[in-house]
C-alpha cells in the first residue's frame, strides 16, 4: 500500500464511515437539505436544528463509501454547538485543505484526519459532499424544510 | 482456435499504454468497457494522415483531398465489409453510438411516431439508449416501454413478448449490456419483432469488437457503435442502416456535405449516406480506425472471441470463490464484463484501492442509474476485459480484492 493510500483510509475513517456517528433522522430539525453526487451515487440527508444563530444539534442519513460517510460523520460530530459563523469558517478551511491543498487550519481539528484525500482528485467531492450540503443549508438554498 | 501465448507477447507490445506503470505498478487495464487502449498500427495511422494527407474530404479537386476522401470512403467500405453490411451506402459516420441514437430518435420522432406509439427498451440500457427516446416520446406524445429483466437479470422475453402491439414503432436494446456484460438473445428478439413489421435498433457498443457481426443474418434495422470502444480513436461511431430506412429518414443536421443543391428557399439533399453527414466529418479518426479494425481483422474476432470468454469463465471463477464478493447478475450468457460489490467495502473505495494496486476499474452507475435502482444497487464496481489482458492479471485483481477484505473487514 502506497503511504498516500494508508493516508486516505487510516483507522479513524474506515470505523467512521463503517459506524458513522450522529447518524439518523432527527424529528426537530428547523433545517433538512439532501446532498447527491451523481458521479457516485453517494447519498445523504442533512438535519439542522438551529437556534439563535447556533446549530445545537446536527445529524445524517445516507448511503456512500466510506469518504463520504466518514467525512459527514466528523462534520456532524463537529458542528454540534458551532456557531453558523463558525461552521461557515470550517467550510472554508475544510475547502482549503482538501481542494486547495493547503495545510489545515488548527480550528480543524481531528477534521484533519480527512486530508489525504487531497491527494485524489476524484475523491475529494466524497469528501466535500456532505460541507456542501451544510453550506447550501446555510444559504437556505433548495431548503425542503421548515423552521418551527 | 484461441490466442496462445506467443500472440499475447506480441499483442501486449503492439499497445503502447500497456508499458506504462501506475503508481509504481504495471497498469492493469480493466475498463475496457469505458474504452479501450489503441494498437500502434491505430496511433499510428493519425500521426500519418496529419503529417502527410491531412485535406478535408469530398470537396477539393487537388492531390491530398484525393488522397484524404479516398482513405475515409476506403474506411467505410471496410467497416462495411467488416460487420457484413451489404453496401457502404449503409453505413453512416457519427460521433459514436450516442450521436447514433439521438440520430434515429430524432428522425423517428419528426418522421414516425405520433401520440399513444410506444417505443420499448429495456431495464438494462444505458443512458444513451433511454434518454433520446424521452426527448422523441416527450415530442411526439408517444410512451416509452421497459422490458423487464429476470432474477438472473437475463432479458425477460416473455414480457417483452406481452409488450409488443400495433402501438409499438421500434425495439432499441442493447447487444450486450455495459454494466452487466450480459450478451442479449438479440437474433430472437429481432425475428419476434418482424413477425409484427416492427424494427430494431441494436446498441452494439459493447459487442462489435469482441463477437463477430453480420448485419445481415442478424436482420436488424439500425446497428450502432462507437469506434473507441473497438480499439479506434474517440469521437467517431457509426451508425448501420438499411437501405429502407435510410431513404425514409429525414437528415439529423444539416450543412455543408449533406447536400445536392441549394438556394436560400431550400435544398436537395444528398442520398445516403451523405445526408447523414452534415459538415466536416472525424477524418483523421474515421482512418485511425480502419487501422484498428484490419488489426482486429490480422488477429481474428472468432479467435479474440475465443479467448475473452476463456478470461471471462476465469474471472467468473476466480471472483466466485471470493466470499465477501457479490456479482451483480449471474446469467450464464456473459462476456468478460462482471460487476460485483463488496459486503462492506463501497465500489469507489475498492476503485481507489485497486488503482493504488496499479487495476483500473469503473465503480458507480456505468451510465444505467435506471437499473442501479432496478436491481436495489447504488453503483457496483466494474471489471471489464478483453483481449490484451491476460489470467495473471485477474490474480493480481483478486489479491488485490483481499487485501481491501482485509482492511475493511
Amino acid at each position: 500500500m502506497t503511504p498516500e493510500l494508508r493516508a486516505l483510509y487510516q483507522e479513524v475513517i474506515i470505523d467512521h464511515g463503517r459506524h458513522p456517528r450522529c447518524f439518523g433522522p432527527m424529528s426537530d430539525a428547523t433545517h433538512v437539505l439532501e446532498g447527491y453526487n451523481p458521479l457516485c451515487g453517494d447519498q445523504l440527508k442533512l438535519f439542522l436544528k438551529i437556534n439563535h444563530q447556533v446549530i445545537e444539534k446536527a445529524m445524517f442519513e445516507g448511503s456512500g463509501c466510506a469518504i463520504s460517510m466518514a467525512s459527514a460523520s466528523l462534520m456532524a460530530q463537529y458542528l454540534q454547538n458551532q456557531s453558523l459563523d463558525d461552521a461557515r469558517k470550517c467550510f472554508k478551511y475544510f475547502h482549503a485543505m482538501v481542494v486547495d491543498k493547503s495545510e489545515p487550519h488548527e480550528k480543524l481539528g481531528k477534521l484533519n484526519i480527512l486530508q489525504g484525500v487531497k491527494e485524489y482528485p476524484a475523491r475529494v467531492k466524497c469528501a466535500t459532499l456532505a460541507w456542501h450540503t451544510l453550506l447550501n443549508a446555510l444559504d437556505g438554498k433548495h431548503d425542503i424544510a421548515k423552521t418551527e | 482456435m484461441t490466442l496462445t501465448a506467443q500472440d499475447m507477447t506480441e499483442i501486449r507490445r503492439d499497445f503502447p499504454i500497456l508499458q506504462t506503470t501506475v503508481r509504481g505498478k504495471p497498469l492493469v487495464y480493466f475498463d475496457n468497457a469505458a474504452t479501450t487502449q489503441k494498437p500502434r498500427a491505430c496511433i499510428d495511422a493519425i500521426k500519418k494522415y496529419y503529417e502527410h494527407e491531412n485535406a478535408n474530404v469530398h470537396r477539393g479537386v487537388h492531390y491530398l483531398s484525393e488522397i484524404a476522401t479516398q482513405h475515409y470512403e476506403d474506411a467505410r467500405q471496410l467497416l462495411a465489409r467488416f460487420i457484413h453490411a451489404p453496401s457502404p451506402n449503409n453505413i453512416v459516420f457519427t460521433r459514436g453510438t450516442t450521436e447514433a441514437i439521438n440520430l434515429i430518435a430524432h428522425g423517428f420522432a419528426e418522421a414516425i411516431l405520433q401520440p399513444e406509439d410506444e417505443i420499448i427498451i429495456s431495464a438494462m440500457e444505458h443512458h444513451a439508449n433511454i434518454i433520446p427516446w424521452q426527448i422523441a416520446c416527450q415530442k411526439t406524445g408517444a410512451k416509452l416501454r421497459i422490458v423487464d429483466l429476470h432474477d438472473d437479470t437475463s432479458l425477460n422475453i416473455g414480457h417483452l413478448t406481452s409488450l409488443l402491439s400495433d402501438k409499438t414503432k421500434l425495439i432499441a436494446l442493447c447487444y450486450i449490456s455495459n454494466t452487466l456484460g450480459n450478451i442479449n438473445p438479440i437474433k430472437s428478439v429481432i425475428d419476434l419483432a418482424h413477425i409484427r413489421a416492427i424494427p430494431v435498433l441494436v446498441d452494439a457498443a459493447q459487442s462489435v469488437g469482441h463477437i463477430p457481426t453480420d448485419v445481415q443474418q442478424l436482420d436488424c434495422d439500425f446497428f450502432v457503435f462507437s469506434a473507441h470502444k473497438m480499439y479506434g480513436p474517440t469521437g467517431v461511431g457509426a451508425l448501420y442502416a438499411t437501405s429502407h430506412w435510410l431513404n425514409k429518414l429525414p437528415p439529423y443536421q444539416g450543412g455543408g456535405d449533406m447536400i445536392l443543391r441549394v438556394t436560400f428557399d431550400s435544398a436537395t439533399y444528398q442520398q445516403p449516406p451523405h445526408k447523414f453527414e452534415a459538415g466536416t466529418p472525424p477524418i483523421a479518426e474515421v482512418i485511425a480506425w480502419a487501422a484498428s479494425i484490419q488489426y482486429l481483422q490480422q488477429l481474428g474476432i472468432e479467435k479474440i472471441q475465443a479467448y475473452e470468454q476463456s478470461l471471462s469463465d476465469e474471472l467468473h471463477h476466480q471472483l466466485k470463490l471470493l466470499t465477501f464478493i457479490q456479482l451483480i447478475g449471474t446469467t450464464p450468457t456473459k462476456t468478460s464484463i462482471v460487476s460485483f460489490t463488496h459486503k462492506t467495502a463501497h465500489p469507489h473505495d475498492m476503485a481507489t484501492i485497486l488503482d493504488d494496486h496499479g487495476i483500473a476499474i469503473r465503480a458507480g452507475h456505468h451510465c444505467t442509474m435506471p437499473l442501479m435502482n432496478y436491481l436495489h444497487v447504488n453503483a457496483t464496481a466494474r471489471a471489464s476485459l478483453c483481449f490484451y489482458n491476460t489470467v495473471e492479471e485477474i490474480e493480481t485483481l483478486v489479491r488485490a480484492l483481499k487485501m481491501i477484505e482485509a482492511l475493511f473487514s
